[in-house]
Formats: structure tokens, sequence, C-alpha cells
């Protein structure tokens, strides 16, 4: 995470946040992707296959293209020193393998983290479920992550091998 | 399919772009949910904290004004078993794989991110796939 002194207007930031989560939540829910069955149902190619997804990702992709393309040039944002956008562009067995088991439990459930937060409120056990469970594999693939992470970086260091070194 | 939907899918996909429009342009940030979510679990202080959890009680106080003037947008919530299940796939999966539909669905393909088209291929083709293989058992009971 970047030092917060680089953000000069918390406050403004901060709103700025809020009304962005305000929108999203809003979204979600008069493009109907807080019903699983609506979500399923996009995903059920083979049978009664519901498009309104593609309307709700198409309508946010074309309006969010031109975001990109208002701040293409710009040094920074509006209210922080620099923009925090991803600048990976390797397409590597992880990112797939991640999105495949994604893929898996969104299909399973009907539930992506976002429609999955919103529906907290009147979502019932099984939703609180799916989140904390959710949080929790996360969280703890995190963790392993980072472990495997440091090992690499920080080879322990082998013995060596008795047997074929030849000893001086 | 109804043209209720469409028009609903529509606008509530230009309400998330605006969403995500909003972060980029003033604050300078993607609107990915789960690494928004990541974030809050890591020791994060500050404003870096605060607007995160502003972000997120946003998501829940926008989908509850909308509830409120909205007719419903039909449920199929799953049992809590399955729930939990597929909340373990979507965890480890969004945090092996960077990001959700927000993230790599939205804010990817709009910045045209080959990484991210990938990834939103791949987890529609495995959503379905998933769709595929649970669709004779009763997935959607109610609580």
């Amino acid at each position: 995470m970047s030092e917060s002194s680089s953000i000069e207007r918390p406050l403004a930031f901060s709103v700025v946040a809020l009304a962005s989560g305000l929108l999203f939540g809003a979204g979600l829910v008069v493009g109907g992707m807080t019903s699983p069955d609506k979500v399923r149902a996009f995903l059920d190619f083979t049978g009664a296959w519901d498009p309104t997804l593609v309307f709700v990702m198409g309508g946010a992709v074309l309006v969010h293209m031109v975001a990109y393309w208002l701040v293409k040039g710009r040094p920074s944002p509006v209210l922080a020193a620099a923009f925090q956008i991803p600048t990976r562009r390797d397409i590597d067995a992880k990112l797939l393998l991640g999105a495949a088991i994604f893929g898996l439990g969104w299909g399973v459930g009907g539930y992506c983290p976002g429609p999955a937060i919103t529906s907290l409120p009147g979502g019932g056990i099984s939703v609180s479920g799916f989140v904390l469970a959710m949080l929790a594999s996360s969280w703890a693939t995190g963790r392993i992550e980072s472990r495997v992470g440091t090992a690499a970086a920080n080879p322990p260091r082998t013995p060596p091998e008795p047997n074929r070194t030849p000893t001086r | 399919m109804d043209v209720t939907w469409m028009v609903r899918g529509a606008v509530g996909g230009a309400l998330i772009g605006l969403s995500a429009s909003l972060l980029l342009v003033l604050n300078g940030r993607v609107t990915g949910i789960s690494g928004v979510l990541n974030a809050l679990m890591q020791p994060v202080r500050g404003i870096e904290l605060v607007w995160r959890a502003l972000f997120v009680a946003g998501l829940v106080l926008g989908g509850l004004a909308a509830t409120a003037v909205l007719p419903a947008s039909g449920g199929g919530a799953p049992g809590l078993a399955v729930a939990v299940v597929a909340g373990v796939l979507v965890g480890v999966g969004t945090r092996l794989g960077n990001g959700c539909t927000s993230g790599h669905g939205v804010c990817g393909l709009s910045r045209m991110s080959g990484r991210s088209l990938a990834a939103t291929l791949t987890f529609i083709a495995t959503g379905a796939l998933a769709v595929l293989a649970t669709r004779g058992f009763s997935v959607g009971v109610e609580r």
C-alpha cells in the first residue's frame, strides 16, 4: 500500500469512495446481479440462457472505457498524487488457475464478491456463510502465497551433499 | 428475454461503470472488490483503510436503497453448505487470480487488458461448467 501522504484531500477522497460504493451497490441491484438465479441463468448456456449479465457488464465497460480515455496521458488523478492501476501484462498459470477456481465457485453459488457483500443485509445465513468462507479462504491463500514467495526469494540454505561433495 | 431486464441490466451496468469511473478519475484507484476486501484484511491504516471501508459500506447501503424502491430482482440464494463451498472457491480463486468480476471483468476489460480478458473468459467458462454440473441438483434451495 502506498503512503497516505500522497492523498492531499482525504475527506474528498473518502466521500468519492463512499459515492462509488453506493453507485456500485445500487447498480448491482438494478441490474439483477444480486440474484444468484439470474447469474446462474447467464452461465447456463445450454439451458434457458439469461443474457442480463451481458447488458450489465457491457454497460459498465462502455461507460468505464470513456473514463480510461479521459485519464489517458494525465499524470495523476484529481485527488491523489498517482494512479494505482495494475500494470502486469503476462498471462501466467496462477492467473488462469485462480480465475478457473473462482469461476467454479461463482457458478456453484451464483455469487461473486460484490453481489455477496451487497446481499448481506437481507440475504440470511447462506450469504453470511458465503462471505465468511470467501474472506477466510482468501486470507489463508494470501498467507500461503506470501510464505511461498518468501521461501522462493530466500531459499533455505541447503547443506552440502556429504557423499558427493569432494572434501579437501 | 423481456425488455425490462435488458433495460435494468444496461442501467445497472451504467451505474457500475459510473462508480468505477468516479474512483478512477478522482481517486486514481481500480474498483476491484476482491482487492478492496483483501486489503481490508491486511494491516492498512489511515485513509487507505477509511476509503475501502466506506466503499464497502456504500456497496451495502446502495444495494439497500435500490432494493427499497425497485421490484425484487429474484432470489435463488443457495443452501448454507453450498454457499460455504462456493465461498471457499471464490476466496481462493480471486486471491490466486488477482481479481473477480469487477476487477477483471469491468475494470480490466475497460482498459483492454489481455490478462483480464484471459481471466474473464476463464471464469465464465468454468462458471458455465459448474452450472452444467450442478443444474440437476436442487442447489437453489432457499435457506
